[in-house]
């Protein structure tokens, strides 16, 4: 069972940089606008070279 | 008109309002913002945005498919006024901003905070149910206390800070001593985590760290859902409330006009109100002669004459001409206040609904804590062991924990109001949705509300191709509503206009002009020479022969013969009560098929009777736009108003109509209809898994495996319940 000391620890982890991943996106608004976003991906607007 | 363009103006009181002195950074920026109620896909947003950036001086424009609105960057002479045109001619309507009134709601603080919390809940939660489900499936000694130890040593500092919501409410409600639904929230929560951190320092084999959890994840998420609701509803109504901007040009000694806020204005001021703008106070004309559109205040559709000597009342619009006018009533005294007292005392009406959540947290929450201390008390005399009595008292409040309950009502009114917003219905008032449902009789308002309040002309293609040249020629050198009336009249039929010299508008009169050396002029019959007759009509002279009349009449609003017909098909008693003249109201109701209504009526009428209607039982939706209907708005059961009301009228309704249609009204009320029934529905599924699951506790025989599972069954349970009205 040795091996707990390891796996726990790690998953831990793993769940701790999805939970500040997730903040990082409240923080940085990017759930204002829901709807929009889920249309702009069908835009081909920047398809071929970045937004300015 | 706009103070959104001024960039000062813009920061500031959003800097005041924000909460902690934090300034997001992507909306604030945003100088101009544009409310746009048609959008609804990519090919729109792209257009928009297109459209918008190709404005010379617009840096950049974004909009938000959400909030249906577009957030603009540009140089401070960019005005918001020369980009509505700009979308209109794309083919969107598009409504200026007021930024400083939006700019409060712009960082939701509360439903951001509300998410954080989600998030930690739910990784914690996860990560304690894999210990768990470890335990459960045969993890045990000291891997057992091990595991246990993980979960406390996760669990605490997740609700901590995850449950602060509910410790806050639970302590309010306990401070001045009231039960709500968070004291048991809260007990259950606390009372899981002490008998699980005791049972665990004793390596005991239960431990509902994971149900703790849960609880306040599932809660948290019926939370949430609450917010996001009213936050779009607030939002969207603050963004309504941002279209109007209180100021008004006072003449200093010198006769120089100064802009000043309306609430610094005293009696006997002069104030200057320009052709367009609304009288901000009660007050006398001391110059110029121009019409004024009273039609928000009194429904009267005919524009009223005005001059020297005349008096005029807060709120009404001044058409054609410049007028100074000298302050009689200024503030409270002023008609339109007094109008927005009578909706202070309706008001007071109104709050007396109890909801159905509310109703089933005063059943419930005494309940679980009388359940759960009998539980306590009979095995504390049947074992006298305060271990296994203090758990089993924690397993009954867990499982009777109202995840369900607390789901139940948000999930479907966010599922209700998300389909509404999206036929263009805005639910401002928490229990508007299950008062709608109750709706037997529903009465309208006329002007502005089943008709545009714009004139139509209705003899236009009578006329002599010459004569509507002519007139379409002088039309267009007024923006009265009856010229513009003409003059899309005149662009529907293809016309050109006449080419005429010299045109003049004379204020209060109409517009004249020179057309092959003769004198022609197009407005009010006395100024013509003709003889007035009983409809709304302007009058053309020719120069020669008798005036021309082109007569008027309102045009419906679209969706208004459906949404009458569809209420008449289910039943619904319909009324018509209008305060405009008795000829124009009867011919409407007979057109719509309105078999009661009322012509002629004061604000103090209407709102009569409503009330005498709720008094003879029924439930009355009341849907009006003007200052003259907001005392009924207050008075009825429940109430809606198209956005192109007045500010106090939208204030006193409980559902705005975001765009032109009426014809959502109908559907509204099914969609109401149903809502509730899921709601109930879902207090039952809740009720019969407490029936299962509680006798089962009190039992002891509720280990936190079961808990677990019956507690994520029933929550997912209501969830797809409410799932079902999308």
């Amino acid at each position: 069972m040795s091996v707990l000391t390891y796996l726990i620890p790690i998953s831990l982890f793993l769940g701790g940089v999805g939970l500040v991943g997730f903040l990082y996106t409240v923080r940085s608004n990017q759930y204002d606008d829901p709807e929009g976003d889920a249309r702009r991906i069908l835009s081909d607007e920047w398809d071929d070279h970045p937004k300015p | 008109m706009s103070t959104a363009v001024r960039p000062q103006l813009a920061a500031c009181p959003g800097c005041v309002a924000a909460p902690n002195g934090t300034v997001e950074q992507a909306p604030t920026e945003a100088r101009l913002a544009l409310s746009l109620p048609s959008i609804h896909c990519q090919a729109c947003i792209s257009t928009v945005e297109r459209g918008l950036n190709a404005v010379p001086g617009v840096r950049s424009a974004r909009v938000n498919l959400t909030l249906k609105r577009a957030l603009i960057e540009a140089d401070p002479d960019v005005r918001a006024l020369d980009l509505v045109p700009v979308l209109e001619r794309l083919g969107f309507e598009a409504h200026e901003l007021d930024l400083a009134a939006l700019s409060a709601t712009q960082t939701d603080q509360a439903g951001r905070d509300l998410l954080m919390r989600l998030a930690v809940a739910f990784f914690a939660s996860m990560n304690v149910m894999l210990l768990s489900i470890s335990v459960w499936s045969g993890a045990s000694d000291a891997t057992r206390d091990m595991f246990h130890w993980i979960s406390a040593a996760i669990t605490f500092p997740a609700i901590l800070f995850a449950g602060q919501p509910f410790f806050r409410n639970a302590w309010q409600a306990l401070r001045v001593g009231r039960l709500n639904m968070d004291v048991p929230i809260v007990l259950a929560i606390v009372l899981a985590l002490l008998t699980s951190l005791w049972e665990t320092s004793l390596s005991g084999e239960h431990a509902y760290f994971d149900a703790a959890l849960t609880l306040t994840f599932f809660l948290l998420a019926g939370r949430y859902l609450d917010h996001r609701t009213r936050a779009v509803a607030r939002s969207a109504a603050e963004e309504l409330a941002a279209l109007e901007v209180p100021r008004a040009l006072r003449l200093d000694s010198a006769g120089q006009p100064v802009e000043v806020a309306v609430a610094d204005l005293v009696i006997d001021d002069h104030i200057l109100v320009r052709p367009g703008g609304r009288m901000p106070v009660d007050g006398v004309v001391l110059e110029g002669q121009s019409e004024l559109d009273r039609s928000l205040l009194t429904g009267e559709t005919l524009p009223v004459f005005a001059e020297v000597g005349s008096s005029v009342s807060a709120g009404e619009v001044n058409l054609t001409g410049p007028l100074v006018i000298r302050a009689t009533a200024v503030g409270n005294e002023s008609s339109l206040h007094q109008l927005a007292d009578l909706v202070a005392i309706a008001e007071s009406g109104r709050s007396r609904y109890t909801s159905l959540a509310d109703r089933a947290a005063k059943l419930y929450a005494p309940g679980v804590h009388i359940l759960s201390g009998l539980a306590f008390l009979g095995w504390y005399l049947f074992t006298f062991d305060m271990r296994v009595a203090l758990n089993i008292a924690a397993a009954v409040l867990i499982i009777t924990c109202p995840c369900a309950l607390g789901l139940a009502v948000p999930a479907v009114t966010t599922a209700a109001s998300g389909r509404l917003f999206k036929k263009g219905m805005l639910i401002k008032h928490a229990t508007a949705l299950e008062r709608l449902a109750e709706v037997d009789t529903v009465v309208f308002d006329k002007t502005g509300t089943l008709t545009n309040g714009q004139p139509r002309c209705d003899d236009f293609d009578q006329l002599s191709l010459s004569d509507q040249r002519l007139a379409y020629a002088l039309a267009q050198g007024s923006d009265h509503p009856l010229s513009v009336a003409i003059c899309r009249a005149a662009a529907q039929a293809g016309i050109k206009a006449a080419v005429v010299t010299a045109q003049e508008e004379v204020p209060g009169y109409g517009s004249e002009a020179l057309y092959g050396g003769q004198r022609v002029r197009l407005g009010r019959a006395a100024w013509v020479g003709a003889e007035p007759g009983e409809k709304t009509a302007a009058y053309l002279d020719r120069g020669a022969g008798a005036p021309q009349a082109l007569t008027f009449s309102d045009s419906l609003r679209p969706g208004a013969a459906d949404a009458v017909r569809a209420l008449l098909n289910a039943g619904k008693d319909v009324w018509l009560i209008s305060g405009d003249a008795e000829g124009a109201v009867c011919d409407l109701a007979t057109r719509l098929g309105i078999k009661s209504w009322i012509a002629a009526a004061l604000p103090q009428d209407k709102c009569d009777q409503v009330s005498l209607l709720s008094q003879q039982g029924h439930r009355v939706l009341m849907v009006g736009d003007g200052l003259n209907d907001t005392a009924a708005l207050a008075a009825a059961h429940v109430s809606i108003s198209p956005a192109s009301a007045l500010d106090a009228a939208r204030v006193a309704s409980d559902i705005v109509l975001l765009g032109q249609d009426l014809s959502p009204i109908a559907e509204a009320c099914t969609v109401a209809q149903k809502a509730t029934r899921r709601i109930r529905e879902n207090f039952r599924i809740a009720t019969l898994y407490n029936v299962i699951a509680v006798p089962l506790a009190v039992a002891g025989l509720a280990t936190p495996l079961v808990a677990a599972l019956a507690m994520s069954t029933s929550s997912i349970t209501v969830s797809l319940n409410a799932l079902r009205l999308r």
